[in-house]
């Protein structure tokens, strides 16, 4: 079976700066794959490279089989790559509603619409609300995003994602910055999406992980270090190694 | 079990509740409210209480207009230009040189080559221009419109130089009304121009695509995420800002019946600008305020003073970046929040 997401000895590099080095890995429909590794290991960039914020040196990144390497950040995203970002990316002066109408409007194609007003769609309004509902977040529906305490932001950056529909969800860090009276919130939706979207996480919290994927990369300077599932990566020397003077839970 | 369907129960309604207020707060945001008659009934009083200032009138609502072009862009989009005068001085000649060189003396159709010609070299600029943002975007901007005029100056045999083109005929409007000594036909004019485009400008605005614009001006990054086509969005309002500026212009040419180099002066890039800041950014009725004032200080200061006046203007626009950042409309608006506050218990 194709992968939903594929991606083959991707390369990157700034000058002599290396920050993807034959970076190989392949996520079936609906798989929870975890991202992990130090800080500067080029997780992020990994998720830059995917959604073609970043263009590859060398290498190629498939899409249910198909390559999109060339194309344009807006046509993945179209073909169903999300994104969230470690530090929150949101329309701060514009309401918890417009934030996700936004996303629900460029995938329904309303977006490039002048001579009717914006709530007249009402198909748009309806989607975007019923996933603000999905997140419990209806009720915040009419405040500004910059009024929102933190937790609720994370919540609303997720709520923009899915309103993508993704076929691919990549999540950078969701719950970084969240006090951790609150970061279950944000655990409890990750762990309801939908099964048939293919997740990549990037987490540093090593509990989140073990809890959430079936399978584990680990990356470190730019490389795969290894991939195998929990247990392995779990009892694997070199990711111990590597997480030196980090706590790492046994299980 | 009965209370569990209570809760249940009320749980649903309260979600109903949530969903209408949403939804309603959307389909309602674009309807128009009724101080929105205000600059309108306004500008109908002072055609009939300053009928020997009309002439004047009239170039109070072309810089209105003009000002409703840069807040599109700036106030919607979060383009910043300091050479928006380009497309206004296209227009301007544009509107000059068909009735000069053509013959055409038709005033409307001049309107509307003067927008084409302005829409075109918007299209043209902002799709090189607009993949930048902030600074460089505004010096861009400004280092364009300069250029335009220099070669203005170099085509001197087209364009008449700083010495422009003066005495230039229209046919009466309409077909009907011809231009009279006071400009009274010139102010209507104006008027109903400037409220046609005001409509267009303000469907734009709360129309999904000005939905996107927001959120371009929010943040750029999170609008690629989701796929949006930025550069083709903004090169597209862009192009409609342009075109309006261009409209703008011409009734500058067709109102004072000449048109000179002057009209891309960088004076006018930054007039239309403060008149905005003056007024207040990306709240449609800024333009009007702002303009109002800047052109009415002008008029009064530059007869009482003419080396000083712009001090005056100065001040305002210092008072106004200190303790109005929203503009004297976001003042307004503060204003009128505090006394509803006030009253309620």
């Amino acid at each position: 079976m194709t992968a939903a997401l594929e991606i083959q000895g991707l390369n990157k590099s700034f000058g002599a700066l290396v920050v993807a080095r034959d970076i190989v890995l392949a996520l079936p429909k609906g798989a929870r794959h975890a991202l992990i590794g130090p800080n500067g290991a080029g997780k992020t960039t990994l998720v830059n490279l995917i959604t073609g914020v970043l263009r590859p040196s060398a290498g190629a990144i498939l899409l249910d089989g198909v390559d999109i390497t060339p194309l344009p950040q807006a046509a993945r995203t179209r073909r169903g790559i999300a994104r969230t970002f470690q530090i929150n990316q949101l329309f701060r002066g514009l309401t918890v509603l417009e934030n996700v109408y936004l996303a629900v409007a460029e995938r329904m194609r309303a977006s490039a619409r002048l001579w009717r007003p914006a709530g007249a769609e009402r198909e748009v309004i309806d989607q975007a609300l019923a996933q603000l509902e999905a997140l419990r977040l209806a009720d915040d529906a009419l405040k500004l995003v910059r009024e929102l305490p933190y937790g609720r932001q994370r919540l609303v950056e997720i709520a923009i994602a899915l309103a993508q529909h993704p076929r691919v969800l990549l999540l950078d860090e969701p719950a970084a910055g969240v006090p951790s009276s609150e970061s279950h919130l944000i655990l409890d939706v990750i762990g309801a999406l939908d099964p048939d979207i293919a997740i990549l996480i990037i987490e540093h919290d090593m509990e989140v992980v073990f809890r959430f994927a079936s399978r584990i990369t680990v990356l470190v300077a730019g490389a795969v270090l290894t991939e195998g599932s929990p247990h392995d990566i779990r009892a694997d020397a070199r990711v111990r190694a590597v997480y030196l003077g980090e706590e790492f839970p046994h299980g | 079990m009965a209370a569990t369907d209570t809760t249940a129960a009320s749980a649903a309604r309260s979600m109903a509740e949530a969903r209408a207020r949403a939804t309603a707060f959307l389909a309602h945001r674009h309807h128009f409210r009724i101080w929105e008659a205000l600059p309108w009934l306004l500008a109908l009083a002072a055609f009939f209480l300053f009928p020997d200032r009309m002439a004047f009138g009239s170039q109070v609502l072309l810089m209105v207009l003009f000002a409703l072009s840069l807040d599109l862009i700036l106030g919607f989009a979060g383009i910043v230009s300091l050479g928006h005068a380009a497309f206004f001085g296209l227009g301007a000649y544009a509107a000059a040189l068909v009735t000069l060189r053509w013959g055409w003396e038709e005033p409307i159709s001049g309107l509307a080559v003067a927008a084409t010609v302005a829409a075109a070299a918007g299209a043209a600029s902002g799709w090189l221009l607009l993949r930048y943002r902030g600074l460089t975007l505004l010096v861009l901007t400004l280092s364009t419109t300069i250029m335009l005029q220099e070669l203005g100056n170099l085509m001197r045999d087209l364009t008449g130089g700083y010495d422009g083109l003066p005495g230039l005929s229209f046919k009466p409007l309409l077909g009907l009304f011809d231009y009279d000594l006071y400009g009274h036909v010139n102010y209507l004019y104006a008027l109903a121009v400037l409220f046609v485009l005001f409509m267009v400008v303000r469907t734009i605005v709360h129309s999904p695509f000005g939905q996107t614009l927001a959120g371009i001006r929010e943040n750029v990054a999170r609008m690629h995420a989701i796929g949006s086509p930025v550069h083709l969005r903004l090169v597209v309002v862009y192009t409609i800002s342009a075109a309006i500026a261009g409209v703008a212009g011409a009734l500058f040419t067709q109102t004072n019946a000449y048109v000179t180099l002057g009209v891309f002066d960088f004076d006018n890039s930054a007039g239309v600008l403060v008149m905005l800041v003056l007024g207040g950014i990306g709240r449609l009725y800024g333009a009007f305020v702002g303009a109002v004032i800047y052109m009415v200080l002008q008029d009064t200061l530059s007869k009482a003073s003419p080396q000083y006046w712009q001090f005056a203007v100065g001040l305002l626009l210092v008072l106004t970046v200190l303790f109005a950042r929203r503009g004297l409309l976001g003042l307004l608006q503060d204003a009128a929040g505090l006394l509803t506050r006030e009253r309620k218990p």
